[in-house]
């Protein structure tokens, strides 16, 4: 075999994928760059803890959306399920009266429940995740009503309840730095999902699952199963969004939810994730969650009309992915 | 990792590995097997030949338990079995090699090797062992990959040795190949029957499917022939004549014909080519074709070729050169430019590039033509598409139940004329040919040749892009010669295959092929 091909074979992903990252991280600092210099209140330490905690329940929503469309696949129903996860919480710990693990235990169930049903519809029923998920988002969203009576369900009387979210483990060792730990547990979500992506076979079987399915069934493994525990993962990710959700505003709000999937889309997306499947990682989508909130927050804070706000998430959507073409081309 | 195999159990008393009788299967309206058979020795290389549609696939599919048989019965070292899954194959010992490589693209080759099981330590995976044993297999196949290179980025024969490094590691005692050849060129093709003849010696049995009679007579113990499905007879490969293989195949003996050879050179030039460049696939390279003429390309893999053809239809960029057509400049930027000047491209990967896969016959012979079948109100005149796909599914012989049959569904032969007519219902009077008979069977071939012969003797310009050289000299009236990006010359017809492998070889190529034939001998 001749040997001219290895070093470009060699030398391609890896710049690429920098560069990929890069391009991202590099947007994000801009931003943070360009608000700061437009506004003296950008760069408060308080301002900081405002925006993280803004990106922890749509961080997290994104990294579940991500581990799926690595898959090849799609899940349009993470921000129903997120509610529904949070009004099963809001049903074992007001309406029953459990403890607070049990309620934890329950949301997090409740989403990987949620979200095996849907992988099973996915790969045992081949229905197209599209529509699935499409399904799967309305009935969650009429369930959360229906269990919770309509009604929002507040956590008065479970008092360490809006602690996971606004509390400070941080910031009771280090006044200082009063991080809230919606954000830690956002970080953690990543750190876990990250290595999951990267060190197991589920990891490996996501990335592989969106390369060549057909290629993957040809080599012996049970690709129903691995793609069902992805929905499922992804599920209980969810209902970890939906504790922090929940605990943000001390309660469940049954309608609340839907449009939530599509920011969580977003945030992937411009982190350089494929739709096609295949490719992709938990810090992009990071970095794209954090971008949208900087955008949200740096043009609040320069007055700019939330419906504008909306606009210019649109177009950063679509230059992120034209970026991401144009590199492929240059390639 | 490749496991150290038992040698066979001597000579003519072996327990077949496999033994397949009476199998039969078949898809909605379709018979592919009726009785095949199939035996595979220890240390045998058994060919499987037979037209494409003869079932040589679908047989091995079902011993590779992709499929599962409607009937009949499969011995595994002379104990019956039932393969219902591609895992239970492996976890008997049967590996295969599929002609549409299977590889995951966005991982890296050595993650491919191992996908399904994967080193694990306390459950997490050990990517250090995965690319360690992936380079054990690489080393025992003398093969400079590393493992951690994404199979994305190789080409398609260093894609075909990471399938072959594949099945190496699942420690097959029987190994599929599948038109294992297809990519690769000689040298590496010389390295494939290195590694055949060594998993022999170990006793591997393997099957090999192949469509290259001289492939065939090199690696073969025995033949057997299939068609229509049916068993037709199994003979040495060594002693036995092409000719009777090939009526074996076809059921009848294909006439040797020679082209006739029109003289061209007054004709008018149709195509003509000045001085094009793209980076350092193509340099400054210059061509003409004429009316009624059949320009060969030859050369070996990576010389530039294809990349001429997609620069001159518009597919890739071209950073200079002119391009003229009927004595006109054209400015050609994209391939719907080059299909209103004429061109038509009929590209080497077929299921990718040439055919709508999804859509039948009709769709696809009339999808370059269909603004003319859009009536006034915009809707589309079936009964006119239809009648044009009809003459055409007539006069190019395409088997197909009917024009609304899915393009997927028809053998690859009949996949590219569904290409041809596609182009000539656009009335392209230049058609570009990349690779026209890769993974055609030998009937299905001589039909193309026929075809192509035809279609120059009404006049059309034909390249063929070929890297077979049997098959440029058969075809053409001129042969261009590539190496790394440059038309090292221009030969006739009659030109000696040495002569063309000199200019394939012509400048730092010879070098570098010398010294990296020296590296791995």
């Amino acid at each position: 075999m001749t040997d001219t091909a290895a070093p470009a074979a060699k030398s391609g992903p890896r710049i690429s994928g920098a560069f990929h990252r890069l391009l991202a991280f590099s947007g994000l600092i801009a931003l943070v760059v360009a608000f700061s210099l437009a506004s003296p209140n950008f760069l408060q330490t308080q301002n900081i803890l405002a925006i993280l905690q803004a990106t922890s329940v749509n961080g997290v929503l994104a990294i579940a959306a991500t581990l799926v469309i690595i898959t090849g696949g799609i899940d349009l129903s993470v921000g129903t399920l997120m509610t529904f996860c949070a009004v099963v919480a809001g049903v074992i710990l007001t309406y029953w009266g459990l403890p607070l693990p049990l309620g934890i235990l329950g949301a997090i169930l409740a989403g990987t429940a949620s979200g095996f049903v849907s992988g099973t519809i996915i790969a045992k029923l081949k229905v197209p995740p599209f529509i699935a998920t499409l399904g799967m988002m309305l009935i969650l969203k009429g369930l959360s009503l229906v269990i919770s009576g309509t009604k929002p369900i507040y956590f008065n009387d479970t008092p360490g309840f809006n602690q996971i979210a606004l509390g400070s483990a941080v910031g009771s060792v280090f006044p200082a730095v009063p991080l809230p730990n919606g954000v830690l547990v956002l970080f953690a979500v990543a750190v876990v999902a990250a290595f999951v992506l990267s060190k197991t076979a589920l990891g490996r079987y996501t990335f592989a699952l969106g390369s060549n399915e057909e290629a993957v069934r040809l080599s012996g493994v049970n690709i129903d199963r691995w793609k069902i525990a992805v929905y499922a993962v992804t599920g209980a990710i969810c209902g970890v969004a939906g504790l922090l959700i929940a605990s943000r505003l001390n309660s469940a709000q049954p309608a609340l939810g839907q449009g939530y999937e599509l920011d969580a889309i977003a945030a992937v997306v411009i982190g350089g994730t494929s739709l096609s499947g295949g490719r992709g990682t938990v810090v992009g989508t990071l970095i794209g969650a954090l971008i949208i909130s900087v955008l949200a927050n740096g043009l609040r804070i320069l007055s700019v009309p939330q419906e504008w706000q909306t606009v210019v998430t649109g177009t950063i959507i679509i230059l992120a992915v034209y970026a991401d073409i144009l590199r492929r081309r240059a390639l | 990792m490749v496991a150290p195999i038992a040698p066979a159990s001597v000579s003519g008393a072996a327990v077949p590995l496999v033994e397949m009788t009476d199998i039969d299967k078949s898809f909605p309206g379709v018979r592919a097997l009726a009785k095949a058979r199939f035996e595979l020795l220890p240390g045998e290389v058994h060919a499987l030949m037979g037209e494409n549609g003869a079932g040589k696939s679908t047989l091995m599919k079902i011993l590779s338990g992709v499929y599962t048989r409607d009937a009949g019965t499969v011995l595994l070292n002379g104990q019956p079995v039932d393969i219902t899954s591609p895992r239970q194959a492996q976890d008997l010992g049967v590996g295969i090699i599929h002609q549409e490589l299977a590889l995951m693209r966005d991982l890296t080759a050595a993650q491919n090797i191992f996908i399904g099981r994967e080193p694990r330590r306390f459950g997490i995976l050990d990517e250090r062992q995965l690319n360690r044993d992936a380079a054990a297999i690489f080393a025992s196949m003398n093969l400079k990959l590393e493992p951690t290179v994404r199979v994305e980025t190789l080409t398609i024969a260093k894609q075909q040795m990471v399938e072959i490094a594949k099945a190496l590691s699942y420690r097959s005692r029987v190994l599929i190949m599948d038109e294992p050849t297809a990519a690769l060129n000689d040298a590496e093709i010389a390295e494939l029957f290195a590694i055949i003849n060594r998993l022999k010696a170990e006793g591997v049995g393997i099957v090999y499917i192949s469509h290259k009679m001289d492939e065939i007579k090199r690696i073969s113990d025995r033949v057997t022939i299939m068609r229509d499905g049916e068993y037709v007879g199994t003979v040495p490969g060594a002693d036995t004549p092409i000719e009777t293989i090939i009526s074996m195949m076809v059921g009848r003996t294909l006439s040797n014909d020679t082209l006739v050879i029109p003289n061209t050179a007054d004709a008018p030039i149709a195509l003509e080519v000045k001085n094009l460049n793209r980076g350092r696939e193509i340099r400054d390279v210059s061509f003409s074709v004429r009316k009624g003429e059949i320009l060969g390309f030859a050369g070996l893999m990576g010389a530039g070729r294809t990349e001429v053809a997609r620069a001159i239809f518009g597919a890739d960029r071209r950073e200079s050169g002119e391009i003229w057509v009927h004595g006109q400049r054209v400015g050609i930027s994209s391939p719907k430019d080059a299909v209103e000047a004429g061109i038509g491209y009929l590209s080497e990967d077929r299921k990718h590039f040439g055919l709508a896969t999804g859509l039948d016959v009709r769709n696809n012979i009339a999808l370059a033509s269909l603004q003319r079948f859009t009536g006034p109100a915009g809707v589309l005149d079936e009964a006119g598409m239809q009648k044009e796909a009809v003459g055409y599914i007539r006069q190019l012989a395409i088997k197909t139940p009917s024009d609304t049959q899915e393009a997927r569904l028809l053998s690859g032969g009949n996949q590219q004329k569904v290409v041809i007519a596609k182009w000539l219902l656009r009335d392209c009077d230049i058609l570009i040919f990349d690779e026209p008979t890769r993974g055609i069977d030998v009937g299905a071939k001589s039909e193309i040749y026929k075809l192509l012969n035809a279609l120059a003797a009404e006049g059309k310009a034909i390249i063929v892009i070929s890297s077979e050289l049997p098959e440029v000299l058969r075809l053409s009236h001129r042969i261009a010669v590539m190496c790394e990006g440059r038309l090292t010359g221009i030969l006739p017809g009659g030109a000696s295959q040495e002569e063309i492998m000199r200019l394939a070889t012509l400048r730092q190529s010879s070098v570098v092929e010398s010294a990296t034939q020296r590296k791995t001998a």
